[in-house]
């Protein structure tokens, strides 16, 4: 089994449409090298300058932001589901 | 108790525990009610606090029109508060708003603009910010003002230490960012040790599908530094454990209560595993009341899923 990678809308203009893409298991990091070698540009988007995430991109393990995790050395193990969702403002 | 006005009401709100639905033996769950606030919500503690903010800094005069961005909650605080104050109130409010929203800012008297609910949340703050440029306007910005962060700081905070001086961790959903910045803050000072976690929606398909990154937000007075996790939770979850809440517990509550509870359990399987044990609080912002029209209690899953996901559920 692979790591599920669950792609958002404004996102799959560099993944031909697809929603799901399935990648290696590895850090949040090889996981992006991976999606930017597969889909040129992506991980460009993914990352900020400074080789962190952007900011106004959030990473999910199995549903924890990996932010509270190791960040981009987060390990992700087969059968684990990432999502990469952009933030959005809240309730209130 | 006894209250000279409305506006005297607001917080000390009840600390209930929640013992059926504790995973583990080790760690007892409390729920701050929210709802029982003058208008249901945690949102009467902000919009008291922001009105006097904007008073006492004399930005808020009596000739000004109150306007603020909403998903519901804060309008109707403010609609409440500035009713009292003796002020007009436009409320900016996604048009996929829940009806009993809109009904409950009119019969306080605001007037609501509508902002395209393809747009979620991020849609009313863009048009109020376009709006606030009249000068006729004063937008107090709850995603903006220290004034919101304060309120959880002095209110809210203050009220579970006081109840619950042991405790060992927090949760509470994010929106403005507010309450788990000013209760985090205030947790942390009293002990560094207690563990401050956000429950985050997952929105429906729609409300992400912005058209670049550029669109994207963090509200300004949001300190994403002070939380230990943040864990997204799908409404189809929250649907199910706020059913619970009312079954297991007595308690009517919001959409939203269902996912800090399904956190909280989380959190209290690790700190069970941690051999920490204690006393997790969860704040449930508000009741159920502005959420019957979307039948999340009555409909099969499936459906009550999908009519939840298309209204603004956090």
């Amino acid at each position: 089994m692979a790591v599920e990678v669950k792609i958002p809308t404004v996102f799959r203009k560099f993944t031909g449409n697809e929603a799901t893409v399935e990648l290696e298991p590895g850090t949040i990091a090889d996981l992006i090298d991976q999606l930017g070698s597969r889909y040129p540009g992506l991980k460009e988007q993914l990352l900020a300058g400074d080789g962190e995430l952007h900011r106004y991109v959030n990473v999910y393990v199995n549903d924890e932001d990996a932010r509270y995790l190791e960040k981009l050395d987060t390990n992700v193990g087969e059968g684990d589901t990432v999502s990469l969702l952009p933030s959005v403002a809240g309730g209130a | 108790m006894k209250f000279k006005s409305i506006l005297d009401a607001i917080g000390n709100t009840p600390l209930v525990e929640v013992p059926h639905l504790s995973p583990v033996d080790d760690v007892r769950i409390w729920v701050k009610l929210e709802g029982q606030n003058p208008t249901g919500s945690v949102k009467d503690r902000i919009a008291l606090a922001l009105i006097e903010e904007g008073e006492s800094s004399g930005q808020l005069t009596k000739d000004k029109i109150l306007l603020e961005p909403t998903s519901g909650n804060t309008g109707i605080a403010l609609a409440m508060v500035a009713k009292m104050r003796g002020y007009r109130f436009t409320a900016v409010m996604p048009d996929n708003a829940s009806s009993e929203r809109v009904q409950l800012l009119k019969a306080f008297g605001a007037e609501v603009e509508f902002s395209p609910g393809d747009k979620g949340t991020n849609g009313s703050v863009a048009m109020a910010q376009e709006m606030a440029k009249d000068s006729r306007y004063y937008m107090p910005f709850q995603y903006g003002n220290p004034a919101n962060v304060l309120a959880h700081y002095n209110g809210t905070a203050r009220e579970i230490l006081d109840d619950l001086p042991t405790i060992k961790a927090f949760v509470a959903g994010l929106g403005t960012g507010g309450t788990l910045t000013g209760v985090g803050r205030r947790l942390k000072e009293h002990d560094s040790s207690i563990k401050v976690v956000a429950a985050e929606p997952e929105l429906g398909e729609l409300v992400y599908g912005l058209r670049s990154l550029e669109d994207g937000y963090i509200p300004p007075i949001f300190e994403p530094d002070i939380l230990d996790g943040k864990v997204k939770v799908r409404a189809r979850e929250s649907i199910l454990w706020t059913r619970e809440l009312l079954q297991r517990e007595g308690i009517f509550a919001g959409i939203s209560a269902g996912a800090v509870i399904w956190v909280a359990q989380r959190v209290a399987e690790r700190l069970s595993k941690d051999g920490t044990g204690g006393d997790v609080v969860c704040l449930l912002a508000d009741g159920g009341w502005k959420y019957l029209s979307t039948e999340a209690w009555t409909q099969d899953i499936d459906t009550a899923e999908s009519q939840v996901e298309e209204t603004l559920w956090w």
